[in-house]
């Protein structure tokens, strides 16, 4: 039942020491994870979720933990900003806190910021109920590793009433090391009641290099907290990056999330949201690219768990070269949920003959007056459309480029930062083969 | 300016068009009427270079130049223009933004300067005057959520920001109200001018009441079968085309 632990990633794992932070609970719960994950090894391909993202490659290959450089690594600091995002930051280079290259003076009143290292040093307690949830199920190996072996990450809370206007900036950087890195961060971001905020995570790199990193993050939206969240993935095309984000929306809380996903070789996504107070509401957008040899799966889950809670879900997925896309968006409507409101579209372009998109739209209704609309599909360019702007002159190269792209940018629609959604839309037409 | 001399083609391996022959001088305007089946549409795709026409035997020359060897693109830019039965909707891509990459690329491809946004937008705004089209369809998305009219009253106006040398209208008179109707036969007309020729293809001939005709051309078993004046077009209507695609075929009007 459980992977050989010689495989190379479990083995450079098992053989890394779990860090001691000398909080017990802490500690505990990270001997707890590495025992649950040592039974159970990496996902195979029997298990659904893990079904079309095979771990064979990455399993082969040993990682060495952390980055002993990381706190000196040069990193051009102007390559970090993005249009549009002026807010405090923070900034992690493989794997490590940066305080050179971070901005977290003045915090506004309300909003507290810190790495995840510190955050622990100075009150665990706070932490102790999110960082103690246990992952046994067998999708969860990564959980289990991140939980294990996480020693740093961002810890963002907004109290009750604050509304933060610039957007806040999370950086996760990837910076060339002497060998393959493992790192492993833990994020936990919460609003407070009517607490509004706009948040910005952005995965890159500095250069090339092949290093694994694990991002797991728990977002709580407590009654009426309003949180507008883009995430910009550009990891390095040799990257591995695993991530799982847990969203829980009280009453009449309300996310919307734009995801790009452009970067990495290896890139998986689980992103978990429960619907749990009445009348919470969800939007999720996101658009994956993966070209070249590139693998980018992405795993939506949303539970309907009160009454009137609504979700609306735009994927659009653009494969070209030889890569390959996943996607599988699973709405499930609890016993309760009665009004709700859900509906999930992902539609799929192939730019080449040996691109593949695998998509998986499930729906699963268990109350009463729902309204659910779901649609997957996966094609080419429409032959129509593609005439129609031939015909009035748009060469064939141009014609496509500017269907492929018009596809694409549909998920930014509403993505109210002016600045950021242009840089995005650019981003996405460079991703576009020539 | 448009000669087709003994033109076959096919679609899916059938045979549709069958030794067609015609000429459009500049100036003209030849409505080509004809009962469904008879090709109309066909002889228009077959212009403008749509895939899955297939011609297998005659010439079509364009200003002394081989129309069929020409891409879409390129029979854009030589002044070809088709004004679709079906304008397609496509979302994400402005109206504005897709006419002026039309245009541009259009002079770019005939050694012409590209006109800046600025210049764009006073063209746009001189024949958006012309066609008494409102400028919020300027903003939206190519066709997307356009009522039928509005869909056919946008191939004009692109016709007329376009200017071409060669409007083929393709049924634009399908579908429309009698006030749709005038709008775009107001739009025609003003276009109409001695170096422009029109080849406007219709089942009816209530769009000729509007537009009139210096040819009228029955199409009917894939080749024309009878060429007259605007009065022609009267008879068809008045005793329909029954019987026409047992007809010889007329000599070719020049």
């Amino acid at each position: 039942m459980s992977e050989p632990a010689l495989l190379p990633l479990v083995a450079s794992l098992v053989d890394t020491p779990l860090p001691v932070s000398g909080i017990a609970w802490l500690d505990a719960m990270r001997r707890d994870n590495r025992e649950v994950f040592v039974a159970g090894g990496l996902p195979l391909a029997r298990v659904e979720a893990w079904k079309y993202t095979a771990l064979r490659g990455l399993a082969r290959r040993p990682f060495v933990d952390g980055d002993a450089a990381a706190l000196t690594r040069a990193v051009d600091l102007s390559a970090l900003a993005l249009p549009g995002v002026d807010g405090a930051r923070l900034v992690f280079v493989n794997g490590a806190f940066r305080a050179d290259l971070s901005a977290l003076g003045a915090l506004p009143a309300g909003l507290t910021l810190q790495p995840l290292s510190q955050a622990l040093h100075a009150d665990p307690d706070p932490l102790r109920f999110v960082l103690s949830r246990r992952h046994y199920e067998a999708d969860e190996a990564f959980t289990q590793i991140n939980a294990a072996h996480a020693r740093d990450g961002a810890v963002l809370r907004v109290a009750d009433g604050v509304k933060i206007d610039a957007p806040l900036h999370l950086v996760f950087l990837g910076a060339p090391a002497e060998g393959d890195l493992a790192w492993h961060l833990r994020n936990v971001i919460e609003l407070g009641e009517g607490a509004a905020l706009t948040l910005v995570e952005h995965h890159l790199a500095s250069g090339e290099q092949a290093h694994l990193s694990t991002v797991v993050g728990d977002i709580e939206l407590r009654e009426g907290a309003h949180l507008h969240h883009t995430v910009l993935q550009q990891a390095a095309n040799g990257a591995s990056l695993i991530r799982r984000t847990g969203l829980r929306l009280h009453a009449r809380a309300h996310a919307t999330l734009h995801l790009a996903e452009l970067g990495g070789a290896l890139v998986r996504h689980d992103l978990r949201a429960e619907l749990i107070g009445d009348g919470a509401q969800l939007e999720t957008r996101g658009v994956f690219m993966p070209h070249g040899r590139q693998h980018v799966d992405t795993q939506l889950a949303i539970r309907h768990q009160a009454l009137n809670t609504a979700s609306s879900s735009t994927w659009r997925g653009v494969a070209s070269d030889r890569a390959r896309g996943v996607f599988r968006g699973a709405i499930v409507v609890a016993p309760g949920a009665d009004g709700s409101d859900a509906s999930l579209s992902n539609k799929n372009l192939l730019l080449s003959g040996s691109a593949e998109i695998d998509t998986k739209p499930e729906l699963e209704i268990y109350a009463d007056e729902v309204k659910a609309a779901h649609g997957a599909t996966v094609g080419q360019l429409d032959e129509r459309s593609l005439f129609y702007l031939r015909s009035r002159g748009i060469p064939l190269a141009e014609a496509r480029a500017l269907l492929t792209a018009a596809f694409c940018r549909t998920v930014l629609d509403d993505l109210p930062n002016a600045a950021l959604r242009e840089h995005l839309s650019s981003l996405l037409i460079d991703q576009l083969p020539a | 300016m448009l000669k087709i001399e003994n033109l076959h083609a096919r679609v899916e391996g059938k045979e549709i068009l069958k030794g067609l022959s015609l000429t459009v001088n500049a100036g003209e305007v030849h409505a080509i009427m004809g009962p469904n089946g008879a090709g109309k549409s066909t002889l228009g795709n077959v212009l403008s270079g749509r895939d899955g026409y297939e011609v297998t035997a005659g010439t079509v020359t364009y200003n002394g130049v081989d129309l069929l060897a020409l891409a879409p693109e390129e029979r854009a830019a030589a002044g070809v223009f088709l004004a679709f039965q079906y304008p397609v909707e496509i979302p994400g891509v402005n109206n504005t933004y897709f006419l002026r990459a039309a245009l541009n690329a259009q002079r770019k491809s005939r050694g012409e300067k590209e006109l800046d946004s600025m210049q764009f937008l006073k063209l746009v705004r001189e024949k958006l005057k012309v066609m008494q089209i409102s400028d919020e369809l300027l903003h939206r998305a190519v066709n997307e959520g356009f009522s039928g009219g509005e869909k056919k009253r946008n191939e004009i106006f692109q016709m007329a920001v376009l200017e071409p040398q060669l409007a083929i209208l393709d049924e634009t008179d399908s579908g429309l109200d009698i006030d749709a109707l005038k709008h775009v036969a107001d739009g025609v007309n003003a276009l109409r001018s001695p170096d422009r020729a029109f080849l406007m293809i219709t089942h009816y001939q209530r769009l000729l009441d509007y537009v009139v005709p210096d040819v009228v051309h029955v199409l009917a078993g894939g080749r024309i079968v009878e060429t007259g004046d605007k009065s022609l077009a009267l008879k068809l209507e008045a005793h329909g085309y029954a019987g026409l695609a047992e007809r010889q075929p007329a000599r070719a009007s020049a």
